[in-house]
């Protein structure tokens, strides 16, 4: 069976992780950061399993089920924290909601 | 059965402070009357006295060697080998001053219900006055050191308490605090004695103490003299505080500014001897080193001599007596300096039956003559009051050394063992002779400027039926009129006071009387009772035979008439008084400003003090403490203006510089700092 080089894993892993943050960085909406955020958080994972294949050893794998448990409540809070939010300030935009600032 | 000593006061005390607190303090000042929390105080120090009186006779009835009933009611402390009790011990020394405490104390609650009868809050006031007796019950009967000082700080807080009682008045809230500070001044000394004998003994129980020392004189293994001397030295700092000794006298004359019981039992009878006490307790110590002995029996003496001088020109009727009981105290210590405890002993008790009387006496004259002190402005009081000068005679004659009265025993008892024990000498006995005149002097003067000769005041016409007028009340500054009524009378409407107050006066002279037979000179009762606890006295020294212990008996009784006759002929014609004034002016000034001692105290260790206190706030406290605390604040306070630029509240930019901040740390574990 032929192997994909782990360069070519890494490499993909990091153009996703910095689309991701690419997003949390330029967009206003908190859904999509929400979303951003999820995506950095899988290209970790895929760079977990790659190098606990490159390495041999299960702890990479390991940390991808925790990181997906967590990032499952993480996205559950998060999107009750947005609906409580749009409930209250009537919007979701980041710049609209700065109100700790002052 | 011992502890019902104390806390039958307490129980008073609780009854009547509780009752004032939340019962008549409430309802605002207004007059509420003395007769039933006078009554319920008065029970409850009468029931202790009957308590004292049937432990005495049980004490009566024991072994001579050992004469003791103990009591242990529980643990108080108990760290690592540190252990004190709240026990109760009281043997022959001590029950001879609850019967005291107990006994004075219950004539002066029944007087007292007579003359706080006008006053404002006399619930206060006798809850006050039942709570010291129970502090003072505490420290005489307390059997180790921690319990003594209990009563100690006990007593020391109830006198300022009743002496700042009428507290509107600032002098008399003045005259409080000093008595309270420079009682602190001594404490300072007892505290570090008593850690002094902790330290070297491991033990501050009396007993035990006395164990480790064994006989009279001797000091127990392994422990320097200088020890002891410094032990010995350091509580009797304490007890010049509160036994108003040379130097922290002066709380004591100002002490007068409270209700006159107050200066009969507290600054006169009781309270006061509280030094005695502690001596005779410890007077293991004290026989160990002579050096110590020596600096008690001159202080003594020369605070006898000292206040008496100033005795004989004071004006008010109450100072006159504050410093005789200064002087007189001065007496006590002399005895026990020169190891006749129980000569000291006996005159405390002498003390505080004649004393008592006396003050008592000059309450019952300010109490007829309307609040009037000033001895100059009375006179001619003899038939007026008769009942006061009758007994007050009879307290002049006890304390000034009249033969066959108690004064006359115990003071002879301690000029003769000044005389003749080892460690007095004849100058000791010469200070205490000239100062034994001198008090039968000054005291003869106040008797003849109050009872006898014409009057000074304007007489009111209608003395007559003043006896039972409602419209005045005394101690107070209310400033009411001496008339009465509608009918506004000039001039002073003396009157002999109600019974109340003349029974226990009379009861006192009784006593005044007899009290001295226990001390019968080559007889004496209390000196063989005392014995055991304070060792008997001495062997007279050598050459010293009893013809002339006679001869000096002789001497000291012919001072006290001469004293008596001068300043009876003297004060008899006045215009001779100012002639006389007027020829030594400069003396009689010195001694009516009481030798400048509060001055110079005041420019000495009060000014100083303030100045110095003033240069520490200003220079020190405020300019450096103040600028470093502020210093704190404005520098946060810069800081936090200037950081909080970066807080833009935009989750974007938060996201940047945890990048930013990410690759910094990453790049620095790389890299490190090249």
């Amino acid at each position: 069976m032929h192997q994909i080089e782990p360069w070519v894993v890494l490499s993909f892993c990091s153009i996703i992780f910095f689309i991701g943050f690419t997003g949390v960085l330029i967009r206003r909406n908190i859904l999509v950061i929400l979303m951003s955020i999820e995506l950095m958080l899988n290209a970790v994972n895929l760079t977990f399993v790659t190098f606990s294949k490159q390495l041999n050893h299960l702890g990479g794998q390991m940390s991808v089920f925790f990181i997906i448990t967590v990032a499952a409540a993480e996205s559950a809070v998060g999107l009750g924290l947005v609906i409580a939010m749009f409930r209250t300030l009537r919007s979701v935009d980041t710049d609209e909601i700065q109100i700790l600032r002052e | 059965m011992l502890f019902w000593i104390p806390l039958f006061p307490l129980i008073g005390f609780l009854i009547n402070g509780i009752w004032y607190a939340f019962g008549q303090a409430p309802a605002g000042r207004k007059k509420a009357g003395a007769g039933l929390p006078g009554a319920i105080a008065t029970g409850a120090i009468f029931a202790s006295f009957v308590v004292s009186l049937m432990i005495f006779i049980q004490l009566l009835g024991q072994d001579p060697e050992h004469r003791a009933v103990e009591q242990i009611l529980f643990n108080w402390m108990s760290v690592g080998k540190f252990h004190v009790d709240v026990a109760f011990r009281i043997d022959a020394l001590n029950t001879l001053f609850t019967l005291v405490i107990t006994g004075v104390g219950t004539l002066i609650h029944l007087y007292s219900i007579g003359y706080m009868g006008h006053d404002e809050t006399p619930g206060k006031f006798f809850a006050y006055l039942n709570l010291f007796c129970f502090a003072m019950l505490m420290l005489v009967m307390g059997s180790s050191l921690p319990v003594l000082f209990l009563g100690w700080e006990g007593v020391g807080l109830c006198s300022y308490l009743l002496i700042g009682y009428w507290y509107t008045d600032i002098e008399k809230a003045k005259a409080g605090k000093k008595a309270f500070v420079v009682n602190r001044i001594g404490d300072f000394g007892f505290l570090l004695g008593m850690f002094l004998i902790y330290s070297t003994f491991g033990t501050l129980d009396f007993e035990s103490l006395r164990h480790l020392f064994g006989h009279a004189g001797s000091l127990p293994e392994g422990v320097s003299p200088q020890v002891i001397t410094a032990i010995s030295l350091f509580l009797f700092v304490g007890c010049m505080g509160k036994s108003a000794q040379i130097p922290l006298y002066v709380w004591l004359p100002d002490a007068m500014a409270g209700p006159t019981p107050v200066s009969a039992l507290i600054h006169a009878a009781t309270m006061v001897t509280s030094g005695i006490y502690l001596v005779s307790r410890l007077n293991f110590f004290y026989t160990g080193s002579p050096t110590a002995m020596s600096v008690v029996a001159a202080v003594g003496a020369f605070t006898a001599f000292f206040a008496a001088t100033i005795a004989i020109t004071q004006r008010d009727i109450k100072k006159v007596l504050a410093y005789s009981t200064v002087s007189q105290l001065g007496y006590m210590f002399l005895g026990c300096g020169v190891g006749a405890f129980s000569a000291g002993v006996f005159h405390v008790i002498t003390h505080a039956f004649f004393k008592a009387l006396l003050f008592l006496g000059a309450g019952s004259v300010i109490h007829g003559m309307h609040e009037e002190q000033d001895i100059w402005k009375m006179g001619g009081l003899k038939s007026k009051m008769p009942r006061t000068y009758w007994t007050f005679a009879v307290g002049t004659a006890a304390i000034c050394g009249v033969p066959l009265l108690s004064g006359f025993f115990s003071k002879d008892e301690i000029l003769w063992k000044a005389f003749s024990s080892p460690s007095g000498s004849p100058w000791l006995w010469f200070l205490a002779a000239i100062t034994a005149v001198m008090t039968a002097f000054y005291m003869t003067r106040l008797f003849s400027l109050t009872f006898l000769g014409a009057p000074r005041f304007e007489v009111a016409e209608h003395a007559g039926h003043s006896h039972d007028h409602p419209g005045h009340d005394h101690g107070h500054d209310h400033g009411h009129g001496h008339g009465h009524g509608a009918k506004k009378v000039k001039g002073i409407a003396v009157h002999e006071s109600p019974l109340l107050m003349t029974l226990p006066l009379m009861i006192l002279a009784v006593l005044s009387i007899v009290g001295g037979y226990v001390g019968w000179p080559h007889a004496s009762w209390i000196e063989h009772w005392l014995e055991p606890v304070v060792g008997g006295g001495h062997e007279a020294a050598s050459g010293v035979s009893e013809s002339l212990e006679w001869i000096l008996m002789g001497v000291s009784v012919l001072g006290a008439l001469i004293g008596i006759l001068t300043s009876f002929r003297v004060y008899r014609n006045l215009s001779l008084v100012e002639a006389m004034t007027r020829n030594v002016q400069w003396l009689h000034k010195i001694l009516e400003n009481k030798w400048y001692i509060d001055e110079i105290y005041e420019a000495v260790f009060v000014r100083p003090i303030q100045v110095f206190s003033q240069l520490l706030w200003k220079g020190f406290d405020v300019a450096v403490i103040d600028r470093i605390v502020v210093g704190f604040g404005r520098v946060s306070q810069w800081t936090g203006e200037t950081v909080r630029v970066i807080q833009t509240g935009s989750l974007q930019v938060y996201a940047l510089m945890l990048l930013a901040g990410l690759i910094g740390t990453a790049g620095f574990l790389i890299y490190g700092w090249h």
